[in-house]
């Protein structure tokens, strides 16, 4: 349990997904004009990342390992290089079910989340968060805390870049640094600023 | 025609750069820059990736059904993928040990996708081809700028080849640790895109709020 705590603070604040490893930065930069949207765009990639990464973990264990087939009778395939393709697919259908499974029964949350839930399949935070399940080689516990808890820290840094972007646009500004070029400055102070919870042990 | 294959090919690289105009394909940028031999490694993946899925989609852009068209793309993309991952892990094993899941995020790297939609489906194969290696090299070339700075003053090297001689090996170059950690690279980068800006002055962005200038009497 303690080794849970300490891997969904690490997940949230260390190994800050969006900040330390740059993964989802088209949305990140793209989306985080209102704080509004961001917290939308956050709890989506929440949600989509708590379901894929565990889902993702029971394909590896069960079907794409080493020796994971010798239930069905085959325990020397070694399908692991199929991964890439079987967790894309993945991602790709649970965030289709997920559109219409809120469109039929949640249609409040639907109507909030609706446009990014499409925008997700190509956010690169989703499929990345698989890939270090696979590569650090979770177990199915251990992947869901991971799934849950990364989401949560995306989340966190697109709203509270939102926040610092709605004061910067009325600030003086050079002219080539408008816009893109101060979006990616911001980024990197918060980036500095989330590493000083490296040195936190749980 | 109206796009030569030439202006296909050099556009991309400044005038209408995938990452500092586009904004596409950042995540991967920043993060495989701390090395210029891994940044390397990594446009030349992402630059085959992408001229090869911009031709097989445009062969096939009068067969695939707009409704699905997403995912007939990802599953070409996410196979030349898959033969790329393959290749490295053969033929270059420590790098794309350093790469990690970043090769495997070119799937999800939008200048791939980009391209695919922006372009691929409305021309003909060979000139997608160039298309994708334009935009590729746009892409690689940002990279290495960016590799060039974070490996030069971050660790005193090039291509691992020591270039400036660092104080831990008895020379006189102090290394700038900052350079090889995460946040460097969004400062590197947005300074690359005020310069590019500077240079190029169409590509500034309008301001949201105009600061009001008091005229003194």
């Amino acid at each position: 349990m303690e080794g849970l705590v300490s891997l969904a603070f690490k997940a949230i604040f260390v190994e800050n997904l969006a900040l330390s490893f740059f993964l989802g930065m088209c949305t990140f930069i793209a989306v985080s004009k209102k704080i509004s949207t961001a917290i939308g765009l956050g709890i989506s990639v929440t949600v989509v990342q708590a379901i894929t990464v565990p889902a993702n973990n029971l394909i590896l264990q069960h079907l794409l390992k080493p020796g994971a087939l010798s239930w069905a009778g085959f325990p020397d395939v070694d399908l692991t290089f199929l991964g890439l393709i079987s967790y894309i697919g993945v991602i790709a259908a649970i965030v289709q079910i997920l559109e219409m499974f809120l469109d039929k029964y949640i249609p409040a949350l639907y109507n909030a989340l609706g446009i990014f839930l499409p925008l997700i399949t190509v956010n690169c935070a989703i499929l990345g968060g698989s890939l270090f399940m696979v590569e650090r080689d979770y177990t199915f516990p251990e992947a869901a805390t991971y799934g849950l808890s990364s989401g949560i820290g995306w989340a966190l840094a697109i709203t509270a870049m939102a926040g610092v972007r709605e004061k910067l646009k009325y600030s003086d500004i050079p002219d080539g640094l408008q816009g893109l070029g101060i979006t990616f400055i911001t980024a990197g102070l918060m980036a500095m600023g989330f590493m000083s919870f490296s040195g936190v042990n749980l | 025609m109206a796009q030569t294959n030439k202006s296909l090919l050099v556009d991309p690289l400044v005038d209408n750069n995938p990452i500092t105009l586009q904004v596409l394909g950042i995540c991967s940028a920043l993060a495989v820059t701390s090395s210029l031999k891994v940044a390397f490694v990594m446009a030349l993946a992402v630059t085959m990736v992408t001229a090869f899925s911009s031709m097989f989609i445009s062969m096939l852009r009068n067969h695939i059904p707009s409704s699905i068209r997403i995912i007939v793309q990802m599953i070409i993309i996410a196979s030349l993928v898959i033969c790329v991952d393959q290749i490295l892990k053969a033929f270059a094993f420590e790098i794309s040990k350093t790469l990690s899941v970043f090769v495997g995020l070119i799937i999800t790297n939008c200048i791939v996708m980009g391209r695919a939609e922006a372009f691929a489906m409305k021309n003909p194969p060979v000139a997608s081809f160039i298309d994708g290696i334009g935009n590729g090299a746009g892409y690689g070339l940002i990279l290495m700028m960016v590799g060039v700075i974070r490996e030069l003053f971050g660790s005193g090297s090039l291509f691992g080849v020591t270039i400036l001689q660092t104080v831990n090996n008895g020379g006189w170059y102090v290394p700038n640790g900052l350079l090889l950690l995460p946040p460097s690279a969004f400062f590197v980068i947005g300074l690359l895109i005020w310069g590019f800006r500077t240079w190029k002055p169409a590509q500034v962005e309008a301001r949201e709020y105009k600061i009001q200038t008091v005229e003194a009497h």
